[in-house]
């Protein structure tokens, strides 16, 4: 067999049947389910009087709507409410493990998903959710599909596909004091913009990688579709497999030893060929912060504004001005003089315990700016927020002003209660500063937990480098 | 799905790259549970004045008038012209199901996000993509001739502009197929039942756990 890809290699080992053209169809081994885009395919589904082919590959969750306070209370808006409830009648009429709203695991999809080990190495996954590109840090193939193809995947356990190409990024060193995975993502898409991706699945390979946590790897995956790719992934090593040890989903006793055995051959083979390489020095990378409306508009923390006079096209030109009018923000104005009006430390790029832990760690001891009218901390799920607590994180974040929430998708897309007010300025460790995304009218900047904590302690971006 | 075949119609531009699909379709109008009837809040923060909610009333609302879709010259158009990275974002299909209620069967850009472009294909809305120089070339031909249309020619993969000026597009011999005939996906799928079953049992031998769930049971 010629040398493979860790994609190549996933891929072939899900082709149900290929049309002349290439199209494939290609089998689904995990489906996750959330209330937003799975109603009208469950709807669809019931029309044509079918059933989901295998129950059992479903795991559902509300995250997208639900509140992240008071929840005793249930949602009060009554059309948010709906969606939820629309949830949760598809799967029980359809027998479907769903975390209600009420359990304790729920939470954000992406988060529940490897915290279950329900996400498997060598698995498909797919969710009607862009950032189902996650779930690839246990080198699965995994992302994000429309409602059509959540309802086929339904109908079918299958979807059809065109294989994408291959891209390897390659990270090699060490990364500084302070800086994380997360400002590793939004350097690389800095590098090589937000299309730079498009039509590839990214392995993330080399030494700094290696060294990630499977929280960061987590991080760098989930923004990988904020680089373009549908799909980013890492190869299979001792720490994704001590990540699933005894997890409840992961398999147990025998069935445990044959999958790891298994497991250990979802690494590129070493003379495959990609179609991109796109190497990183780790030592380069600094803390980043984002400045406009794309996770492309990126500096680092010791940075400045760009001038759109010295943008590379006229499109860009174009681009970077309307930018810079929505965030109300002046060319070469220093990053650090960036004030903040609100916080969010949350969202499935960045709420897992270890990000928690790292802003805790910069916010002890600390109170936050006079000028920060909102700092909150939103877990990614329910067992997060309990690990939290047992650690006393919450304390840690309360005690300097925080609001400690329930576990939810919350300011990261504002379809809760919980948004920005126009020309509200927001420091967030989510993965999208788009326009209005954090609620009409808001600006966001794109930051690591730690560069988000000390902007709430600070009241503007301080160089977390900086801090004792 | 209905199909799509050949298309004439009236040209808008929207110039600007990386148009996402949470632009295309603010989070607000996703608590819908329904398919239709996203068109009125297509671009709602552009389009709009004040701030759209799900259940209000579009027609009384303040239209800004600076905004491409609301001026005169472009109303009626069913061919949307964009920059780069179109529809990059959110999996959200909500956002070919408002550009085909709103009106458009036809999309050009010089590249369109992977998972967006995908969906159109669900929708009966052809994404075409031309090299960056022509989308330039049709942006100036549209701004300068009112009326500005062009003609969509699928099984020629061909778009031809008034003065007859013709370029191809590439487009997957399967995707084409399918769009063509209005064929539904699903259905076609479960042409193949055989060879699904055939997969899950050869799978069953060689990754028996893929197949057992949190409680250890066995599932069929
Ligand atoms: S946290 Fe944000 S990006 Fe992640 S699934 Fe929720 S809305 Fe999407």
């Amino acid at each position: 067999m010629p040398s493979r890809t860790l994609y190549d290699k996933l891929w072939d080992a899900h082709v149900v049947h290929v049309e002349p053209d290439g199209t494939t169809l290609l089998y689904i081994d995990r489906h996750l389910v959330h209330e937003v885009t799975s109603p009208q395919a469950f709807e669809g589904l019931k029309l044509a009087g079918r059933k989901p082919w295998r129950p059992d590959s479903i795991l559902a969750v509300p995250d997208h709507n639900v509140p992240t306070a008071d929840r005793d209370k249930g949602i009060a808006d009554p059309i948010s409410r709906l969606q939820v409830e629309t949830l949760d009648a598809n799967c029980r009429e359809f027998r479907l493990t769903e975390f209600t709203m009420q359990d304790r695991r729920q939470g954000i999809v992406h988060v529940i998903g490897p915290e279950q080990g329900f996400t498997q190495p060598g698995m498909t996954i797919v969710c009607g959710d862009s950032h189902t590109s996650t779930h690839g840090a246990f080198a699965a193939l995994a992302f994000g599909i429309g409602t059509s193809e959540v309802e086929h995947v339904l109908a079918t356990q299958c979807l059809w596909q065109k294989k994408s190409k291959n891209m390897r990024i390659r990270v090699e060193g060490e990364l500084g004091r302070g800086v994380t995975a997360k400002d590793l993502a939004l350097a690389i898409i800095g590098r090589i913009g937000t299309a730079g991706g498009t039509g590839y699945a990214i392995e993330f390979a080399g030494s700094t990688i290696r060294n990630l946590s499977m929280e960061g790897r987590m991080t760098l995956c989930n923004m990988a579709i904020e680089a373009g790719a549908r799909a980013g992934m890492v190869a299979v090593d001792d720490k994704t497999i001590e990540y699933l040890r005894g997890r409840p989903y992961a398999p147990q006793g025998a069935m445990w030893e044959r999958a790891v055995e298994y497991w250990r051959t979802l690494v590129s083979d070493p003379d495959a060929a990609f179609d991109a390489e796109v190497e990183i020095d780790a030592a380069t990378i600094e803390p980043q912060v984002t400045w406009g409306t794309s996770p492309e508009m990126v500096v680092p923390v010791t940075g400045r504004v760009p001038d759109p006079a010295g943008a590379p096209s006229a499109v860009k030109r174009a681009d970077w001005e309307r930018a810079l009018n929505y965030m109300g923000l002046a060319p070469h104005t220093p990053i650090t003089e960036i004030r903040v009006d609100k916080v969010f430390i949350g969202s499935c790029t960045n709420a897992r315990i270890e990000d928690l832990r790292v802003a805790a760690a910069v916010v002890r001891g600390r109170k936050c700016a006079p000028n920060v009218k909102l700092a909150m901390v939103v877990p990614g799920s329910g067992l997060v927020k309990a690990q939290a607590e047992a650690e006393g994180l919450d304390r840690v974040f309360r005690e300097a002003g925080f609001e400690w929430r329930d576990p939810g998708c919350s300011m990261c897309l504002a379809m809760n209660a919980d948004r920005l007010e126009p020309g509200e300025r927001c420091a967030a460790t989510s993965n999208r500063n788009f326009e209005g995304r954090q609620g009409a009218g808001g600006r966001t900047h794109l930051v690591s937990p730690a560069m988000a904590a000390a902007a709430a302690v600070f009241g503007h971006f301080v160089d977390v480098r900086n801090l004792q | 799905m209905k199909p799509f075949v050949q298309h004439e119609g009236l040209v808008a531009p929207l110039d600007r790259a990386n148009v996402d699909t949470d632009a295309i379709i603010p989070k607000q109008f996703l608590k819908s549970i329904k398919r239709t009837g996203f068109g009125p809040n297509l671009f709602d923060e552009w389009r709009y004045l004040d701030h759209g909610e799900p259940g209000m009333d579009n027609a009384k609302r303040p239209l800004n008038p600076d905004f491409v879709l609301n001026q005169p010259r472009y109303q009626g158009a069913s061919i949307l012209l964009a920059r780069e990275n179109f529809g990059c974002g959110s999996s959200r299909e909500h956002a070919p199901w408002a550009l085909v209620d709103y009106g458009f069967r036809v999309l050009i850009a010089p590249s369109f996000a992977d998972i967006f472009y995908n969906n159109c294909f669900k929708n009966g809305l052809l994404p075409i993509v031309l090299p960056a120089e022509v989308v330039d070339q049709l942006f100036r031909e549209t701004y300068a001739t009112e009326g500005y249309r062009l003609r969509v020619d699928l099984p020629a993969q061909s778009v031809t502009t008034p003065s007859g000026e013709v370029f191809r597009f590439v487009v997957d011999a399967e995707r084409k197929h399918r769009l063509l005939h209005g064929l539904d996906d699903i259905g076609i799928t479960l042409q193949h039942v055989a060879a699904i079953r055939a997969y899950e049992q050869r799978r069953r031998q060689d990754a028996p756990w893929l197949f057992v769930n949190s409680a250890g049971v066995e599932n069929s």
